[in-house]
């Protein structure tokens, strides 16, 4: 593998939470084209990774690196790292009530362009851009007329998180459980959007409980993550094979301590 | 409760003066009342005692009853230098009816003129004296009793020019009317004590506004009095706008009441001040009424914000929301004392009260004292008081789509801030107001930043 083209290289990441250690060495490295999704049961340190990854400050980095385009991810301030296109669907997309969406996103698209030395995006601009990602992403154009994710289902809020990030156009894209607490309808949608969003020159890590997603969106690559580490990885015949053995068959099968 | 007499010297010689400007031409009845209050302020004083005033136990006036004040009666109310600044804020609308008070007189120049058109009545309380004065006999005064506040009596005493509109039985007013007092700098420091009065018969509307406002850099002090009377099946929207100057003292004292079936909402927009307070009370005092108060106070470095707001639920199948925020930098302190009263017989009430606060430094501090006071055993009450920093995760969640930590906190203050001015109906008044608070919103002091 050619080291220009890494896209994001984790190596023996260790976090901790509150003196308590999530991630025990994790090591992940991602190219731009690529889906990679990582499974594992719950507080295996899934959300951990991802949340550190886009710079959320609850967390303790105690050893190790995450380089993202040859910078140390970590030695950014989260809004750096999203302008330098890491974007991360949440798991619970806050509601901010009397933060209108609109404005909320222009402000992102600004801030975005003026790290590029770009000029601003004119309102009529704007207006049309985002019509046309909220037809892509199938979502009520009139939501971003309201507050962010006020009152929104539990679908609607997912399907805006695909949205900021059809707008944002991220180069790594880090997805925590957008698949939980969907149905499978609105499970559809949110991947037909996120397999439009795909490219070349981008790529998804996708945290998640489930196999279910996996067969929306198909991943190149599937990771175990057990206990704050990696214990095993493959191809998407990997996911399957969880989906039929269960979590437990990787614990016995890397003899996992308790 | 004692409470110690401080400096009516000063107050005393003003008053001189402006019994002598005041000439024959004021009705007995009003100068008897004028000099009954000034009685009552000689024995109360202003509160300066605390101990065991509830009303007054988080605030301290001793500046104000310290300092002696001028007053300017001499002063030539069209002649302000500062009007301009009234323009400049979007105050003076022209479609609407405009009552201006320059340093406690009616100013000519600046107001849209006294109406008496399609029969609603906006004039001076000099002028409506003046004339039959009838009216005004019967409910100035009645509202806002000055025997237990010093403030009152004070502002009673000096009863001369102030407001005074009245929309008569069955008038749907569609032209709002806007009152304001406004202080300059050309004379400091100085003491002004406006007075309005609005009467609404029955089933009239009515959309007002009462403006206070003055220089950012000097010490004055405004004691203002108002008092508004709702009649049955009658609708009232009223806004307070605080907007006086900086280093300013600004007493207000409200009193509404309400007949049946009317409904009454104000909004209450209040930049800091060295002293700010705000005694509001509405009297739900007949069935059917119902009544929407809410708030906005901003503070910054050492300033004071009081507001004492007071629902009495004396009468059955009455309702009331009580929803007030503010937003606290530096070592700025705010006081909320909310009061919902329901009386023995006043079943089938509905209240509601609410003080949210966002604190934005750690010297910031809040005493928020909701309270209900239920008699009646068939009610529906609720209250609530918060205060807290901005939400870590909200500007988590912000950064994490680019925005700085400064941009997304203004977005979250803001956000904050935008409930309560999106209550003002008035399209134009909202604006200007949006623009002055949102502004005025600092966010230098912020306790975000990167990683702890």
């Amino acid at each position: 593998m050619n080291s220009n083209q890494l896209l994001l290289e984790v190596r023996d990441l260790r976090v901790s939470v509150e003196g308590l250690e999530i991630l025990r060495g994790v090591n992940l490295t991602v190219t731009p084209g690529e889906v990679h999704a990582i499974m594992g049961p719950n507080g295996s340190g899934k959300s951990t990774l991802v949340s550190v990854l886009a710079g959320k400050s609850d967390y303790t980095v105690t050893g190790g690196q995450a380089i993202y385009e040859g910078e140390d991810l970590l030695a950014l301030e989260p809004e750096v790292r999203a302008r330098k296109g890491v974007f991360l669907a949440f798991q619970y997309p806050l509601e901010l009530p009397g933060v209108r969406a609109w404005q909320f996103l222009k402000a992102a698209v600004d801030a975005l362009r003026e790290h590029r030395g770009e000029e601003e995006m004119g309102a009529r601009e704007f207006d049309r851009m985002l019509r046309e990602k909220t037809k892509m992403v199938d979502i009520d154009p009139e939501l971003v007329r309201r507050a962010v994710n006020e009152g929104f289902s539990g679908g609607e809020k997912k399907k805006n998180e695909v949205l900021q990030m059809a707008v944002l156009e991220p180069k790594l894209a880090l997805m925590d459980e957008t698949d939980s607490g969907l149905d499978i309808d609105a499970l559809r949608v949110v991947a037909d959007g996120v397999n439009r969003l795909r490219n070349p020159s981008n790529a998804i890590v996708m945290v998640t409980h489930y196999q279910r997603i996996l067969n929306y969106i198909a991943p190149d690559h599937v990771h175990v993550l057990l206990e704050g580490r990696i214990v095993r990885s493959g191809g998407p015949e990997l996911a399957l094979e969880l989906e039929e053995k269960g979590y437990d068959w990787v614990k016995e099968s890397v003899g996992a301590s308790a | 409760m004692t409470q110690s007499l401080t400096k009516p010297a000063s107050y005393s010689a003003a008053l001189d003066a402006l019994r002598r400007s005041r000439g024959r031409s004021v009705p007995p009845w009003l100068s008897d009342l004028a000099d009954h209050a000034w009685a009552r302020f000689t024995q109360l004083g202003l509160p300066t005692a605390r101990r065991g005033n509830e009303k007054w136990k988080y605030t301290n006036v001793a500046p104000i009853a310290k300092a002696a004040f001028g007053h300017a009666w001499d002063l030539d109310p069209d002649e302000d230098p500062d009007a301009g600044r009234l323009r400049h804020f979007g105050l003076l609308d022209e479609s609407w009816v405009n009552l201006v008070f320059v340093d406690g007189r009616y100013s000519n120049s600046l107001s849209s003129g006294p109406q008496s058109a399609s029969g609603v009545t906006v004039t001076t309380l000099a002028e409506a004296a003046a004339g039959d004065g009838a009216l005004l006999q019967q409910h100035l005064a009645q509202y806002a009793g000055f025997q237990d506040d010093g403030f009152t009596a004070l502002n009673t005493a000096f009863l001369s020019d102030g407001a005074f509109v009245h929309v008569p039985c069955g008038h749907r007013s569609g032209q709002p009317v806007h009152l304001v007092f406004l202080t300059t700098n050309r004379q400091s420091p100085r003491a002004s004590h406006p007075r309005t009065l609005i009467v609404v018969e029955e089933n009239a509307t009515l959309t007002v506004a009462e403006t206070y406002a003055g220089p950012s850099n000097e010490q004055y002090f405004t004691n203002s009095v108002t008092e508004i009377s709702v009649g049955g099946g009658s609708r009232v929207e009223h806004h307070r706008l605080s907007l006086e100057g900086s280093n300013s003292y600004h007493v207000g004292f409200g009193r509404v009441r309400q007949g049946p079936d009317s409904s009454f909402s104000s909004v209450s927009l209040a930049l800091g001040n060295t002293l700010g307070r705000n005694d509001f009370e509405v009297l739900l005092d007949g069935p059917g009424g119902s009544c929407d108060l809410s708030g906005l106070y901003l503070t910054a470095e050492g300033q004071h914000v009081d507001n004492l707001i007071g629902i009495d639920h004396a009468k059955p199948h009455t309702s009331s929301r009580l929803n007030y925020k503010g937003i606290l930098d530096g070592k700025s302190r705010a006081v909320f004392g909310g009061q919902v009263l329901v009386r023995k017989d006043a079943q089938k009430v509905n209240a509601q009260q609410a003080d949210r606060n966002l604190l934005l430094s750690d010297q910031a501090e809040i005493d928020s004292k909701p309270s209900l006071l239920i008699y009646a055993d068939d009610v529906k009450c609720s209250h609530g008081a918060t205060a807290g920093h901005m939400d870590q995760d909200s500007l988590f969640y912000l950064r994490s789509r680019g925005l700085s930590p400064d941009v997304a906190g203004r977005m979250l203050i803001h956000a904050f801030a935008r409930e309560i001015i999106d209550g003002v109906n008035l399209d134009s008044l909202r604006e200007s107001m949006e623009a002055l608070f949102l502004d005025a919103i600092p966010s230098k002091s912020l306790p975000i930043g990167g990683k702890p």
